[in-house]
């Protein structure tokens, strides 16, 4: 009694492969976005910045032998490492490589007593709260968040500061910790009663679970 | 005693389907309404004052994302306000379309027949209004998707322990069950809007959707189970989402709202919506598409009672509420309900108990159920009801909760009623285009009655 439209046998498999395809493309493009959002591209992972001067951390620090806080001097007393000023650099560029264009830009923002900005390789969103003196101070290496930055000519992202990235520290707190003395040791070799160790610093630190729960939500969203 | 017996009874009973129609006069009369060419003015006209909403209601959603939920009024205490006043209004109204369904399936009620389609469709474009409130409310829409527990790059959950994360799978489940069923019960209509048409892309439009269907026995074998197992799936649904969404208010400590009478509560005031509001449709549909023969006085008469049932339940709901804060001993409880009564809101306390409360009693006279006028207005009066009382839970509860340093008013923006103004258009626009393209009445369904009708006591 009724008419099919779609008389060609192939109408049923079309069919058949449009419900698939539909079921299919659903899960797949949420697969997708899923890996999308773990990309290295889309955290900015091993990406580097193009900066003003091209510095080298690897020939500063491994080459020279500089400490961390001898440029980034706010990093043990506030939230903020700090970028150095421009005196810094001219500390000792005024003398070494004072006439390489290169370095050109550093001298000419002493000259013009004005920033060189650089640009920001660890941007967090202005909704969480972060603080590296806490972290310095507890016996979190700056290895440990910003990688080997005495092997990176230009200095590049090592994390992909997402939140699961925080908690997983936040969550697992002993993983990260050494003694307050070698935080800036980018060579530290971690002795043999290492878990020990951690333990014992957890406890000593206060950053014991019972103590203080740094996995609740105001601790970075104030 | 004698004359009492002769006495003829005035009462006669009123048939679900006027007599003398036949399988194909059924079929004809609801299809022709698509198939016919030329769209009356009427619907035009209607159509364009909803769409005319649907643009209003576009320009709120547009001016609430660009400056954020500032545009509405809420504030702190009462950070709930029209948003979810509406969410529950619109998702309640939904709540008849499943009843008549799934539930009056079950019970092998006739009378549905003639009128389940139309409430279904009610049913979901009630729900995709509703659904809309909750995710604009969070300000961020586009981030609606963390309402789901999927593993994130944030490495958390969803509080699984929060009722408005149950919330999001109740709704989410009752709009997937909805259109499956809905769109199960139009696939046999489908292929006879398929069968019937002659011009060609309307033969392949209705073509797609009817799965190539071709009524043999082996199909209607299946399909007849497929529904009623459909059916047994929606049936839960009526009582569990609208439990859930009471459990937002039910769960929480704020006066006024931690009664355990509540999920019940819901669900009748819901069942009472939602026949309100398909009366409301079903009043002028079947006058304007002469419809009088398969929408008779008895199914509005039936769905009338059930409103005049569900509205007792909440009736006495309204009294408990009254009971359970003088009885809580508590006087932040007692406080809340006087406030309703005599505090700033009580023009809407007193409005919602005459609409819900004594309105509706007039439905105890066949008479009143039997004036179409009549019950259009009551069931118009028992909408806006609805609407009020989740006015007063929500907003008289948060305006004055346990710290009454931080009481506070609340008064609605036009944005707030821009928005409800506007999903009221787009339920209407999403109606009158399901009323052109879609048979309004079931009408295998409708067939299947005849049947019964011309074979009844064998």
């Amino acid at each position: 009694m009724s008419r099919q439209v779609f008389l060609h046998p192939i109408a049923n498999t079309i069919a058949k492969l449009l419900i698939l395809g539909i079921v299919g493309g659903a899960v797949g493009l949420t697969v997708f976005s899923m890996l999308v959002a773990r990309s290295p591209l889309m955290a900015q992972v091993d990406i580097a910045p193009v900066q003003p001067v091209p510095f080298s951390h690897e020939h500063h620090v491994d080459g020279l032998g500089l400490v961390c806080r001898y440029c980034h001097v706010y990093v043990e007393d506030s939230a903020f490492a700090g970028v150095p000023q421009t005196e810094i650099c001219v500390g000792c560029h005024s003398q070494v490589w004072a006439d390489s264009p290169t370095l050109a830009p550093v001298l000419d923002s002493y000259k013009a007593n004005e920033s060189l900005e650089w640009n920001r390789v660890y941007d967090l969103p202005d909704y969480v709260y972060f603080n590296h003196s806490i972290h310095i101070n507890k016996g979190v290496a700056c290895v440990s968040c910003h990688g080997q930055v005495n092997e990176m000519p230009i200095v590049r992202k090592q994390s992909t500061l997402h939140m699961d990235w925080c908690l997983d520290c936040h969550r697992n707190r002993e993983d990260n910790i050494r003694p307050r003395s070698e935080v800036f040791d980018m060579h530290w070799e971690a002795p043999e009663d290492l878990e020990a160790l951690r333990q014992r610093l957890v406890e000593d630190y206060h950053v014991d679970v019972e103590q203080f729960n740094i996995t609740d939500c105001s601790i970075c969203h104030r | 005693m004698q004359s009492a017996q002769k006495k003829p009874n005035v009462i006669v009973e009123v048939p679900i389907l006027q007599p003398g129609h036949t399988y194909t006069s059924v079929t004809n009369q609801v299809n022709d309404v698509i198939l016919k060419p030329g769209i009356p003015r009427g619907w035009i006209f209607g159509f364009g004052v909803a769409f005319m909403g649907v643009m209003l209601m576009l320009y709120s959603i547009t001016v609430l994302i660009l400056k954020g939920t500032g545009v509405w009024g809420l504030n702190m205490p009462v950070g709930w306000g029209f948003a979810i006043i509406n969410f529950i209004w619109w998702i309640g109204i939904g709540h008849a379309g499943t009843l008549i369904s799934a539930i009056l399936l079950l019970f092998r009620q006739e009378w549905r027949t003639s009128i389940n389609r139309f409430a279904e469709a009610m049913t979901l474009f009630a729900v995709a209004n509703a659904g809309m409130y909750p995710i604009l409310h969070t300000g961020r829409p586009w981030l609606a998707y963390w309402l789901f527990p999927y593993p994130n790059t944030m490495g958390m959950w969803p509080q699984f322990r929060s009722p408005l994360v149950w919330d999001v799978f109740a709704i989410s489940t009752y709009a997937l069950v909805s259109l499956l069923f809905w769109y199960v019960g139009l696939i046999p209509d489908l292929a006879t809007l398929r069968d019937q048409a002659t011009n060609r892309f309307v033969k392949v439009a209705y073509g797609i959707p009817s799965l190539g269907w071709r009524g043999a026995s082996r199909h209607w074998n299946r399909y007849m189970r497929a529904y009623l197992l459909l059916a047994a799936l929606a049936t839960p649904l009526v009582v569990s989402v609208h439990s859930v969404i009471s459990f937002d208010f039910a769960v929480s400590i704020i006066p006024g709202w931690h009664v355990t009478m509540f999920p019940p509560y819901f669900v009748a005031g819901a069942v009472f919506a939602g026949f309100a509001m398909v009366l409301i449709l079903a009043i002028p549909i079947r006058k304007f598409y002469h419809m009088e023969d398969f929408i008779t006085d008895k199914h509005l008469d039936n769905m009338a009672k059930v409103m005049l049932t569900t509205g007792l339940v909440v009736f006495y709901g309204y009294l408990m509420e009254i009971f359970f804060g003088w009885y809580s001993a508590y006087p932040p409880e007692q406080y809340v309900i006087l406030n309703r009564m005599i505090g700033p809101y009580k023009w809407y306390y007193w409005s919602l108990i005459l609409a819900n409360g004594i309105v509706p009693q007039l439905l105890w006279f066949r008479k009143v159920r039997y004036n179409h006028i009549m019950l259009f207005l009551i069931a118009v009066v028992i909408s806006i009801g609805m609407w009020l009382e989740r006015f007063v839970i929500v907003i008289t509860s948060l305006s004055r909760d346990l710290l009454p340093s931080s009481w506070g008013m609340f008064h609605a923006t036009k944005w707030d009623w821009g928005l409800f103004i506007g999903t009221l258009g787009f339920f209407f626009f999403l109606l009158f285009v399901f009323l052109r393209v879609l048979p309004m009445i079931n009408v295998f369904e409708m067939r299947e009655l005849i049947h019964h009708k011309q074979h009844e006591g064998h």
